[in-house]
């Protein structure tokens, strides 16, 4: 089965250090953070307060002037989706329905029909707000201080009637792309793979088969959440896996693989890769960025919320990725880690780093940024992904924020402090899903013709 | 050399039964799986009925395994039955541990539903009814004290994937789609692919989803989605009749073992069938209608033909996505009409969510299954309550009882809310 060869020709990022790559990359080499208390809601009775918040972008401004409307039926992660789509696309320079409906091109450049996407998703949560307003319709005792208890009687007959009728779609997973697919008119294979944060890896790294295999010539992939909302945040803190004790020093709060991390920061963002087949992007005289050339996948067989202290799980998929490229554990110049900045995350993800790629595991190194973005789930993953190619690209690698003393325990050389030269032919890029225990690993060559 | 993917274990939860045989039994006698809702008081909903699973105990299909997968939510709960109904009759055993590094997952898994009584209570609480606003510290302060940590970690839709993972050992690629109603179909389609190319040896691939809930039923119920014949609920799931009202929900989990043909035939595996042929498009059109013309469904349906390398007259049946709502029903039709030609009418089709409801992520897996079944059997399975023939769905719907037919190869399609359009081809395996 003949393979086609992929490359990298846009990236598109919102994220809390900016929108499009350059500002988010330029952001972490100039180790700027863009954790901060939270502002979208008052967190002031949550254990963790701040969070790594997008702070500009709108969809009106990447969407045609007709679709603008579609904006009241997303969710955060549906727009954070939308925004970085377009920044993709305009960084590819091709030229899709959007930018021609939005007056920004003569004529689309892309067949539809050989235009895929997959896009990564979390769980989503319904706007908090907008429900809690509704189901406070069908309060028992809405006048009791507390106790008002619920009726579903009156919510069944009434109460949901105040839900507008679309309210469903808000917050379907599946919407990120469909809200895509329908402005840049996308209509080869699609997909929403749900994996938590390791959602945008298993996503472009299918896409990357089905680009391969020649189901698909570009496709559009990666992924977007937000935990900033009432429900995200809480169910980081329930699972014991935030900085609680930083929030008045938010942008010292994470500190990935550093001897005195204290928990993770949540965040939102997004991030979307164009892959196109090579033949395609080199006649249409494209900027490649690079080549992807492996993917690996697997997952933590012994259990789903608790990460194996021996990494195994990880170890499994950069072997598989490696293996998938051919290169070798010593032709890596530059790995991705996920760096929660957890205690037990951290140390399972240097422990497969290390069992993986032997000695040179230890050597090479490593650039992590969620010391400056925080976690945004789904969305982290394409957004590191992202840098790590920038990084390749300009030869340089951004410091991992707070990694100020490296655990001993990790034995790792993240990139600290000052930004570093960057001559890596292979660059690896590593997720795992906190809960559930996927994991991925996605292998970047440097593009020679 | 195209390695092939063949089927050799199957298992499903159905609002039917709890065994392969009995569920596939009754789908053939007709019987409807849909009565009032009972896993919560619907008694003021728009929608008083179901398709639910009745008497389900975890613990009877997993037996010392149980303990450790006792907090999994109600879905991931079908999963794990499903999935060791399959594995058992797949009669797999991981031959060394790298052959465990080589078995994968990959589920089209729905959400947990939410933990509703306390969720409502934080809201409810935390409601500043003076200036219509949440009042997040109170919210916190409450949901802080009521909502549990292991409830709450459950909901992702990756937990079943994960649950199924540990079960048997499975430590290859670990993926969950959750691309609604089509999610489960894309999720073996895509399964299938990763053994073509070598991601893995052996899937265990499916789906499971339970959205009868107050929140699914409320989502559903505002979009008018659901039928609301409360009062015949029984036959209220009527796909491709003129009278049909919208679709029932269902719940429950389909699984099969995917394996690559030559690592079955090494291990003296029974082959159940082949996966022949997988297509996915989106229509790329607008979030609630489907392409008015059933663009992205008939390119779903050619390329999940052309994929299989078989042509139109190599269908003998097609499983629909018959969801029973006025759209879906006319535009597939439509779209089978648009890729079938003049052979449309020749080839049965039939909607088994007349009798099963419709089981949202889980329903391609299940009704894949009984496209498996079919051809082991050769009898199709019927649409029921189709009385009143509609001019926009003139089909050969197999109406209201089973009928014996040669099937070798059947289409089966699922359609997403969104414009996801997946179709499988499955076929009788041929040495």
């Amino acid at each position: 089965m003949s393979q086609h060869r992929v490359v990298i020709t846009g990236l598109g990022v919102a994220s809390p250090l900016g929108l499009g790559i350059n500002e988010t990359f330029d952001g972490l080499v100039e180790k700027r953070c863009g954790i901060d208390r939270i502002k979208a809601f008052d967190p002031s009775r949550f254990s963790s307060q701040i969070a790594g918040e997008v702070k500009s972008g709108e969809v009106k401004d990447c969407v045609p002037k007709g679709y603008r409307k579609a904006a009241k039926v997303m969710a955060r992660d549906i727009e954070l989706a939308v925004i970085a789509a377009y920044h993709a696309v305009k960084d590819a320079g091709i030229k899709t329905k959007c930018l021609v409906e939005r007056g920004e091109a003569e004529t689309a450049d892309v067949d539809s029909t050989r235009f895929g996407a997959n896009i990564g998703a979390g769980l989503i949560c319904a706007d908090l707000n907008e429900l809690a307003g509704a189901l406070a319709t069908a309060a028992e005792r809405p006048e009791a201080p507390q106790g008002r208890g619920f009726s579903l009687t009156k919510w069944g007959s009434e109460g949901m009637n105040n839900l507008t009728p679309l309210w469903l779609l808000k917050f379907l997973p599946n919407m990120l792309a469909c809200h895509v697919t329908i402005v840049h008119d996308c209509q080869a294979p699609s997909n929403t793979i749900t994996c938590g944060e390791a959602s945008s890896h298993l996503a472009i790294g299918e896409a990357f088969r089905t680009v391969a295999r020649g189901a698909a010539d570009i496709c559009i992939c990666g992924g977007a959440e937000s935990k900033v909302n009432p429900m995200g945040l809480l169910r980081q803190s329930l699972l014991d896996r935030l900085a609680v004790d930083s929030n008045g020093r938010p942008s010292e709060a994470c500190r990935p693989f550093d001897a005195h991390r204290k928990g993770a920061v949540i965040g939102e963002g997004a991030g979307l890769i164009i892959l196109e087949e090579l033949q395609r992007a080199k006649a249409r005289g494209a900027r490649i960025y690079a080549e992807i050339v492996g993917f690996g996948a697997a997952t933590n067989a012994t259990h789903w919320l608790e990460p194996r202290q021996d990494g195994r799980p990880l170890a499994l998929a950069i072997e598989k990725a490696l293996a998938d490229a051919g290169v070798a554990a010593s032709d890596v110049g530059l790995i991705n880690a996920f760096g929660a900045g957890t205690q037990p995350h951290d140390l399972a993800e240097a422990a497969a780093i290390r069992s993986a790629l032997g000695k040179s595991g230890e050597s090479i190194p490593v650039l992590a940024t969620k010391g400056a973005l925080g976690n945004s789930g789904a969305g982290s993953g394409a957004i590191d992904l992202a840098v790590m190619i920038v990084a390749m690209s300009r030869g340089v690698i951004p410091p991992s924020l707070n990694t100020d003393k490296i655990d001993p325990a990790c034995r790792l050389n993240v990139v600290r402090g000052d930004p570093a030269d960057c001559r890596a032919e292979i660059g690896l890029s590593l997720a795992t899903a906190l809960s559930g225990g996927q994991t991925a690993a996605l292998a970047i060559r440097r593009y020679h013709e | 050399m195209t390695r092939r993917v063949v089927v050799t274990g199957m298992g499903w939860i159905t609002p039917l039964g709890h065994d392969l045989e009995s569920s596939w039994q009754r789908l053939l006698r007709g019987e409807s799986g849909i009565a009032k809702t009972t896993i919560f008081d619907a008694g003021t909903f728009p929608t008083q009925f179901a398709a639910e699973v009745k008497g389900f105990d975890l613990r009877s299909f997993l037996g010392s395994d149980y303990e450790i997968h006792r907090d999994v939510s109600r879905q991931a709960g079908f999963a794990l039955a499903a999935a060791k109904i399959a594995w058992t009759h797949s009669g797999l055993v991981p031959s060394s541990p790298s052959d465990r590094t080589r078995i994968g997952v990959y589920l089209g898994g729905g959400e947990g539903p939410m933990d509703f009584d306390n969720f409502t209570a934080a809201a409810v609480e935390g409601w500043n009814y003076a200036d219509g606003n949440l009042d997040t510290r109170r919210w916190a302060d409450v949901a802080y004290e009521r909502l549990k940590r292991i409830v709450e970690a459950e909901q992702d839709p990756n937990m079943a994937a994960a649950h199924i993972a540990q079960l048997f050992g499975a430590e290859g690629p670990n993926f969950n789609t959750l691309t609604a109603c089509a999610a489960s179909t894309q999720a073996i389609g895509e399964a299938t692919n990763m053994i073509r190319r070598g991601d893995a040896d052996v899937m265990i691939s499916g789906g499971c989803h339970s959205m009868i809930h107050p929140f699914g039923v409320t989502g559903f119920n505002r979009l008018t989605a659901l039928s609301t014949r409360n009062d015949t609920c029984i036959t209220a799931s009527r796909p491709f009749d003129r009278t049909r009202d919208g679709f029932v929900l269902g719940e429950g989990a389909g699984m099969l073992i995917l394996e690559e043909l030559s690592h079955a035939k090494a291990r003296g595996a029974k082959v159940l069938a082949e996966v022949k042929g997988y297509g996915s498009t989106a229509d790329a059109f607008r979030i609630t209608d489907i392409h008015e013309h059933g663009r992205g469904a008939m390119a779903a349906m050619r390329l999940a033909m052309a994929d299989a390398g078989l042509t139109i007259e190599d269908i003998d049946y097609i499983s629909a996505h018959g969801t029973g709502t006025e759209e879906n029903d006319k535009i597939e039709t439509l779209a089978i009409r648009g890729v079938f030609g003049e052979r449309a009418k020749k080839v049965p089709v039939s909607s088994v969510k007349s009798m099963l409801g419709h089981l949202i992520a889980a329903a391609g897996a299940c009704e894949l299954i009984t496209c498996l079944l079919a051809i082991r059997d050769q009898v199709l399975p019927p649409t029921m309550n189709y009385s009143n023939p509609d001019p926009l769905c003139d089909l050969d719907y197999v109406p209201n009882a089973s009928r014996k037919s040669k099937v070798r190869t059947c289409l089966s399609n699922s359609f997403g809310f969104g414009g996801q359009n997946d179709t499988l081809v499955v076929s009788a395996f041929e040495r």
